[in-house]
């Protein structure tokens, strides 16, 4: 109650820029939003942009492919789109398992082991975030299609994204793993578990939340990246962020049915954001405060 | 014996996977880059085929103005784009450090820009800066306004990749700043509040200078993260009109996919990445400055 009533004494200014802060940075999304559920020739006509009927076609366009039923509208289905979906929900989620499952090991015999210090950790953590994917292209383009033979498949994409991802994991995981109380592992080891069944059964569960926040961002950039998948896959392989850029060098653009495919894109992340933002910001936050 | 020596090898078995992982996906290709950028090299080669130039690749650079103009765009952009965001950051930050009720709920909304995939977030803004029917376009017509040419002239669009980018990324900063005005002791704060500091002094004089050690690495973290951005830069413009918003890493990739060019664009790579190495050591070596300053003060009152 103490707390309510000095919260509410704020004056309303604050209140006012903090609308105008969400409108701010949630307009464009809803401008996506509302554009996605119009025809073109709503988009294009020059009355106000509030004032039209929403509609389902744009989804339906893109997704006819996996549609039980076949929409009236579409002439030709374009299978290219929900071959991307599927292909971008696979590759998203086989790499976050696997960055996940590595990453979680090797945090756990850096710290349990003391292996290297954790000064040696953040270094190489610092410098991975360096490395912008546009450096890592020509390297994984050349070995990918000529040492490894693993150009167009799943394996050689995902294998780059769990490499991208792995020394945050990592670093991430291992934060959480130092607090887990040693005592605990102690008294599983004297009940007689193994090293595999007190990693599996006493550390995994105690650090959920290390897990689910190095799991989102994960899955966010295995989910968004563009241009290594641009390189790497190809026709039946790609990715949802690389045909929409494919769509945008035609001439017409079609922005509702663009914005639709967007929209799907964004969905996913916008749903971690809102049920796990606590888990997002404690990543985020800890690169910066703790180094 | 037999489960000692398991026990021995636990932490090797636990490691190997990741390591392995890292060689082949990281470490090789970072290696075979540097390779590269000595070699003129065509994609249609194998390497073995390609012929070993020296320093060609490198020494090329210097002469070649698209290159020498991209570097200057990327210079640009990050340091105007980090400018604004650090300002706006910290403003809002400063100004929402109280208890008010949704602060939560506002951080959320703030994180979505970042989740959103860049491809998305450049399509959005090129429909909003769209000639006709983008909605900065509409509405100055509406207002009786003339249009702005916000993505087809050379000095407009880089303005609008900046808005761009400080709408993506401010957010980053607030945050990073909120939770270190809300770690800042207490006690300090108060002091200087019963000495009589108007808010604008506890800011200027308490607040920024103890924020220093995080400011500094959020800055360095987003121009970091600024020379890395390419997506959305690449939907909206796509490096144009002319090279007016050609960041580095675009035109690395074009360089590699337009003109075939793999040496030259390894050699790219390796100026992009050592910018970045200089940023990332300044930040590690700051880091430990602090660390070490800290320290000594923590002896110095243990001491006294």
């Amino acid at each position: 109650m103490m707390k309510n009533a000095s919260e509410s004494r704020q004056s309303p200014a604050f209140y006012a820029l903090m609308v105008a802060l969400v409108i701010m940075s949630v307009g464009p999304i809803i401008l996506m939003l509302t554009t996605s559920l119009k025809l073109n020739v709503d988009v294009m006509s020059d009355t106000s942009s509030l004032l039209f009927t929403p509609t389902l076609k744009n989804y339906e366009t893109v997704l006819c492919d996996v549609l039980w039923y076949a929409p009236e509208h579409v002439d030709y289905c374009n299978p290219t789109f929900s071959r991307a979906l599927g292909n971008s929900i696979f590759i998203a989620l086989v790499s976050t398992a696997i960055t996940l499952i590595l990453g979680c090991m090797a945090a756990y015999a850096l710290v349990r082991f003391k292996f290297m210090g954790r000064g040696a950790i953040s270094l190489t953590t610092l410098m991975m975030r360096m490395v912008p994917p546009a450096v890592l292209l020509v390297p994984v383009f050349g070995i990918w299609t000529f040492s490894y033979g693993l150009d167009g498949t799943f394996t050689g994409i995902i294998l780059v994204y769990v490499a991208m991802n792995l020394p945050f994991v990592i670093w991430i995981l291992q934060s959480f793993i130092v607090q887990v109380p040693i005592q605990l592992e102690e008294a599983a080891k004297m009940d007689g578990a193994n090293p595999l069944q007190i990693f599996f059964l006493v550390v995994l569960p105690v650090i959920k939340p290390g897990l689910a926040a190095a799991a989102i961002f994960t899955f966010r950039i295995a989910w968004n990246e563009f241009l290594l998948a641009n390189a790497l896959l190809d026709r039946n392989t790609r990715t949802v962020p690389v045909t929409i850029v494919n769509s945008l060098t035609e001439y017409d653009i079609d922005w509702g049915v663009i914005m639709a495919t967007g929209m799907l894109l964004a969905i996913p992340p916008i749903i971690f954001t809102f049920i796990a933002s606590k888990q997002i910001i404690t990543g985020m936050t800890a690169g910066a405060v703790k180094g | 014996m037999k489960s000692a020596n398991l026990n021995k090898m636990t932490p090797y078995f636990f490691i190997a996977p990741a390591g392995v992982v890292l060689a082949l996906g990281l470490l090789y290709p970072i290696a075979y880059m540097v390779y590269a950028s000595f070699l003129d090299w065509n994609p249609s080669q194998l390497i073995g085929e390609a012929d070993w130039v020296g320093f060609k690749n490198y020494s090329n650079l210097w002469v070649d103005e698209a290159f020498k103009e991209s570097m200057w765009v990327t210079l640009k952009f990050a340091f105007i784009v980090v400018s604004i965001e650090i300002v706006i950051g910290l403003g809002l930050a400063l100004l929402l450090d109280r208890n008010i009720r949704g602060i939560s709920a506002l951080r959320t909304i703030f994180i979505l820009p970042m989740m959103i995939a860049p491809i998305v977030v450049g399509l959005m803004w090129r429909y909003m800066y769209h000639p006709s029917v983008g909605i900065f376009n509409r509405t100055l017509k509406d207002l009786g306004f003339e249009s702005i040419p916000w993505l087809s002239d050379s000095t407009w669009s880089l303005v609008s990749i900046i808005i761009a980018d400080v709408w993506q990324w401010t957010p980053f900063i607030f945050i990073l700043c909120l939770a270190a005005l809300q770690s800042l002791p207490r006690s300090t704060l108060e002091a200087a509040r019963i000495d009589g500091a108007n808010a604008w002094q506890q800011a200027l004089y308490i607040k920024i200078p103890l924020m220093m050690p995080v400011l500094i690495v959020t800055l360095l973290l987003r121009l970091i993260d600024a020379f890395k951005v390419l997506e959305v830069i690449l939907v909206m413009t796509n490096g144009g009109p002319g090279l007016s918003t050609e960041i580095m890493a675009l035109r690395i990739s074009r360089t590699a996919s337009e003109f075939r060019e793999l040496g030259a664009a390894a050699a790219m790579s390796n100026y992009l990445l050592m910018m970045l190495l200089l940023l990332t050591i300044s930040m590690f070596l700051y880091n430990k400055f602090v660390e070490q300053r800290r320290q000594k003060m923590l002896a110095l009152a243990e001491g006294g």
